[in-house]
């Protein structure tokens, strides 16, 4: 990047429904090719930071800069913004009506009005990737979990984004699932794609990401490397979230 | 005339099978062009009442976008809450002279069906919009899609395949209520089975006959409909590509031909 920013930069983020306060007060930065990992309690907020991030929920008060330009500010154009940033679901949203190759096409010819071809060719090398393209001609409805999330992370990769967001990407899977999409999201981190993955694969999160986020009742109770948060924690809540983890 | 029951049919068939089978023509072009011209502006009524808006869109657009859509529920609840033979009456012999329109009596049929069929229709796209899951819009905005697209792409697409047993219901319903429209002298079905019945005095027989061809109407379009589900739901199918040389193709059969694949 020429200027000396961030690709993100969360400042005083805060997100309330209604007179439920979910996040308060969040700051973080993600740099080009970094992996950070999001971790903590369910309820803690980090998916609605991920969201927030994306814009799928508006922030109550705070900033989100994306090359130092505020995203929710109005005017924005927040459909672009989001054609930069990718995100991959705990559901998977692979869009119902359309074969696998047409799930990874249509971003591509609608939104960045890529040609055919192009879009096809595109899609396949990613489809290639996570090991999907023998699929291509297969409706959402008939591909397994493992299958839909890793097609999910193909769509989402065939947008080229400069950062990519991954919703707890392996609730929704069994064992053996959890395993493949957890071994193409390696691939990506060794590739030096910059993500940001909220999970709650503890081994995964320590191997893969450069920082770890611990979240605690909506707000960031520690943060560091995962040699920091995984070898000594410092904060209490942290260190009875990951002592199950550690022992085990 | 001859004196069994099926021969009389016949009988009153001979004589005026004819004129009752333009009749049916005529019912089944008028409840097409309804249904047709219906679900259209069923689709741009629902389309517009489930647009999002959001607090900090500004005023004139909130108001304005307001403002539509109560015209189109007070036009939805309007046409809902009154019969459709008041309507008719209502329009062919009050509105449309009083705004100078001239229509033919098949025009007016074709403009009251439809914006009968389209009140109805309004709410069923409606409902089949909301009835898709939230997670395709946001997968749909996760790409980058603005609204028109997501809708165009991902949303619609799914909804008319949920209504569209909806619509046939819509259909059928309109070629057995286009009857409705001979009380402004449209001569459908019903109106020269009047007619028949009232020279012959034999309603069992006339009648008879119309049971017999609106059922076979209304039938034909209920399995023409069902096969058109059928095939929006394509093949519980799927070939694989095992062309592709990274992917792992053990126990997979050789797939015979990529023309089908860019479809």
């Amino acid at each position: 990047m020429a200027e000396n920013g961030h690709v993100l930069e969360v400042r005083h983020l805060s997100k309330a429904f209604g007179k439920h306060v979910v996040l308060r007060d969040i700051d973080f930065q993600v740099d080009t090719g970094d992996v950070t990992c999001i971790i903590g309690a369910s309820g803690s907020g980090k998916s609605t930071l991920l969201r927030c991030i994306n814009m799928l929920e508006t922030p109550t008060t705070g900033e989100i800069l994306y090359h130092e330009k505020d995203i929710t500010d109005h005017g924005v154009n927040v459909p672009a913004y989001r054609s930069r940033v990718g995100m991959v679901f705990q559901s998977f949203n692979l869009f119902n009506n359309m074969t696998v190759l047409e799930n990874c096409m249509v971003g591509q010819t609608k939104v960045l009005k890529k040609g055919r071809d192009e879009a096809k060719k595109n899609a396949m090398r990613y489809l290639e990737k996570v090991g999907m393209a023998p699929y291509i001609n297969a409706k959402p409805r008939q591909i397994s979990g493992g299958q839909k999330q890793r097609v999910a992370i193909a769509r989402a990769l065939a947008m080229e984004p400069e950062v990519l967001l991954f919703d707890e990407p392996t609730s929704a899977l069994d064992p053996q699932m959890v395993g493949e999409v957890l071994a193409v999201m390696r691939t990506l981190a060794r590739e030096g794609i910059t993500m940001i993955i909220v999970t709650h694969e503890m081994a995964f999160a320590r191997d893969v990401s450069s920082h770890v986020v611990f979240m605690a009742d909506g707000v960031i109770e520690e943060e560091g490397s995962p040699e920091e948060i995984f070898g000594s924690p410092k904060k209490a809540k942290t260190q009875e979230f990951l002592s199950r983890f550690i022992q085990g | 005339m001859p004196t069994d029951f099926l021969g009389r049919v016949m009988a009153v068939f001979e004589r005026y099978g004819m004129s009752m089978l333009q009749g049916a023509g005529v019912s089944l072009q008028i409840a097409l062009v309804g249904t047709l011209i219906g679900c259209i502006i069923g689709f741009a009524v629902g389309i517009v009442q489930t647009i999002p808006t959001q607090q900090k869109d500004n005023p004139v657009k909130k108001g304005g976008l307001w403002l539509v859509k109560l015209i189109l529920n007070a036009y939805v609840e309007f046409f809902r809450g009154t019969p459709m033979m008041a309507q008719a009456m209502f329009i062919y012999y009050g509105l449309f002279p009083l705004m100078g329109f001239n229509p033919s009596m098949r025009q007016s049929a074709y403009f009251i069906l439809s914006i009968n069929t389209g009140a109805y229709m309004a709410e069923t796209v409606r409902g089949g919009i909301l009835s898709i899951d939230s997670g395709q819009t946001e997968g749909a905005k996760a790409i980058g899609m603005t609204h028109v697209q997501l809708m165009l792409y991902v949303i619609l697409p799914q909804a008319l395949r949920n209504i569209m047993p909806q619509i046939g219901n819509n259909l059928i319903i309109n070629i057995k209520d286009s009857c409705v429209l001979s009380v402004i002298g449209v001569a459908e079905l019903l109106y020269k089975t009047k007619a028949a019945a009232g020279a012959l005095y034999m309603n069992f027989e006339t009648y008879t006959i119309t049971m017999i061809v609106y059922f076979v109407m209304t039938f034909t379009c209920s399995r023409i409909l069902r096969w058109m589900e059928n095939r929006m739901d394509g093949s519980d199918n799927y070939d694989l590509a095992t062309t592709d040389t990274l992917a792992h193709t053990s126990g997979m059969y050789k797939y015979p031909d990529e023309k089908k694949e860019g479809k």
